[in-house]
């Protein structure tokens, strides 16, 4: 734990800094370069901190952008199906085909439906539904709105008396809240359905047979922790994409860091919080 | 949306602004009236672009004060601000329009978030600001499928939609050839008359300043160098003057 702690600080340090030169020749010392470093990775999670404040001020404030909440979850949401299905279906079939040689060597084989399900619903499926949409949909968000930011459109709306922090980043970080669950959800069940065909077409079972020794012994608790959890994985990947794409500086090559930032960092964090979030699960839904 | 009050609309007093050790503005002094258009005159980088940008209180001042329709922009939280910035339009320069929405859409943006305007009437009014700077016909186009000086145009529509009592441009005819930059400065020059705006256009084009401002000021290196009427501007015998007069003809 403490070791995957540790590598997570270096990587995310070395996030936050790549690209950025360090005049270590003028400062003279490496060890001024390195304290810069570290300035620069605390003076981030401060100015992150107050973005988060104020876009959860601004969110909850009248008057309510609906539409353009509605278009962001279309985006957001409707729009990541595909890929969600697919990760959930991929996972299913691989948690099939990998399980059932060690299953069986214990001989425990027909715990191979339950097997599936359980590590679904409770790990892979949310895990890998944030991952797949930080992707996606970190990728989107930066890119976007760091374009939006070097293209002066912020300021134009800014200058509107707009607020560009309630109109662009509360509508998309709710629509992430909003929209992770059911994705994780659809996710859920392709990869149950391709686990079991992929377990039916090595010893067939019916489906029925299958959900039944599969959900032998599943409660709310194992259920619906770990699906409203991924609303934490959309409000990571929404707040940190809107945060690194707002903040974009230069033309098209800080778009290309900021997109390439959002990703990491959302990614990382929902890795972060996910060590965080079992724990939490394990405590309050044993 | 136009300014009731009778205090200058702009009123700029020893404003200074730098970023890390370039100093861009050093405590210049600067006044529009209402109907008047101010050109300001320098060359790239000498912080004309920043002057507009503080005047709405898009960046912060390091010290002087800025005064919009009588009230002090430093003082004011960000829903006085956001009051305030209703009574001023901007133009950019690469004319900032929103690529996710359609031409009539940017132009409606405004509209729809400050006015109680019904659908219809908000489609009618963008339609009517469109008609005025010509762009009438190209109303469910893309910004990205149009020239940069429809953008231009377009960019004015919007800036000009809450009926502001100021206008900022900043470089209004860059980038573009001489026939559509001349448009640009006839429309902008109808919309002073018709309106009676105060405005302050930021730009290189001699040509273009001579045409629509009533007065202008040159910047270099933070410092106002000349301010006057054009004729003022052509009579000085500042070397940094006459070489860039002398440039531009």
């Amino acid at each position: 734990m403490r070791l995957y702690c540790g590598l997570s600080i270096v990587i995310l340090a070395a996030a936050f800094t790549a690209g950025r030169s360090v005049p270590a020749g003028q400062m003279g010392d490496s060890l001024r370069a390195a304290a810069a470093y570290i300035a620069r990775f605390f003076e981030w999670f401060g100015e992150f901190g107050a973005f988060c404040a104020r876009v959860a001020r601004v969110a909850f404030t009248p008057p309510f952008e609906f539409r353009e909440l509605i278009r962001q979850m279309d985006a957001i949401g409707s729009k990541s199906l595909p890929l969600a299905a697919l990760a959930g279906a991929a996972t299913g079939v691989v948690l099939s085909l990998q399980t059932r040689d060690s299953l069986t060597r214990f001989g425990a084989k027909s715990m191979l439906p339950g097997v599936i399900v359980y590590s679904l619903i409770k790990e892979s499926g949310p895990v890998i539904t944030g991952l797949v949409v930080s992707g996606r949909v970190g990728a989107g968000i930066g890119a976007e709105l760091g374009s939006m930011k070097v293209t002066e459109q912020i300021d134009a709306m800014e200058a509107s008396a707009v607020d560009p922090n309630k109109y662009l980043a509360a509508t998309r970080v709710l629509a992430c809240i909003a929209m992770l669950p059911l994705l994780t959800l659809v996710a859920d069940c392709c990869g149950i359905l391709m686990g079991w065909i992929a377990d039916t077409l090595a010893e067939p079972i019916s489906l029925r047979l299958f959900l039944n020794m599969g959900t032998n012994g599943v409660t709310f608790n194992d259920f619906l922790p770990p699906t409203f959890k991924t609303a934490v994985y959309g409000a990571i990947i929404g707040l940190v994409s809107c945060f690194q794409g707002m903040r974009t500086q230069g033309g098209t090559e800080g778009v290309g860091k900021s997109t390439t930032s959002a990703v990491v960092l959302s990614s990382l964090f929902i890795i972060l919080a996910d060590v965080l979030l079992v724990r939490l699960i394990i405590v309050f839904f044993p | 949306m136009g300014t009731e009050d009778n205090s200058t609309p702009i009123e700029v007093k020893h404003l200074s602004k730098s970023f890390g050790t370039q100093k861009v503005l050093n405590g210049i002094d600067l006044s529009v009236a209402r109907g008047e258009t101010l050109a300001v005159l320098g060359r790239s980088g000498t912080g004309k672009s920043v002057l507009l940008k503080l005047l709405i209180g898009l960046q912060k001042p390091d010290a002087g004060s800025i005064r919009i329709n009588g009230k002090e922009i430093a003082d004011l939280d960000r829903k006085q601000l956001n009051e305030v910035r209703k009574t001023v339009g901007f133009l950019f320069q690469q004319a900032a329009l929103y690529d996710s929405m359609t031409v009539e859409q940017n132009v409606e943006f405004p509209l729809s978030r400050h006015t109680e305007m019904s659908a219809e009437d908000l489609k009618k009014r963008a339609r009517e600001l469109l008609a005025s700077v010509g762009m009438e016909k190209d109303l469910e186009k893309m910004p990205s499928e149009i020239s940069g000086g429809m953008q231009k145009r377009v960019g004015l529509a919007r800036a000009i939609a809450l009926e502001p009592g100021i206008v900022l441009f900043d470089e209004p005819t860059a980038g573009l050839d001489p026939i559509t930059g001349a448009e640009i400065g006839q429309l902008i020059s109808q919309l002073k008359e018709k309106h009676q705006m105060a405005s302050i256009v930021v730009t290189h084009d001699i040509h273009g300043a001579k045409q629509f401002s009533d007065r202008v000021v040159m910047l270099n290196e933070g410092n106002i160098l000349v301010e006057g009427t054009f004729a003022d501007l052509e009579k000085s015998k500042d070397k940094f003057v006459v070489q860039f007069l002398s440039n531009a003809a």
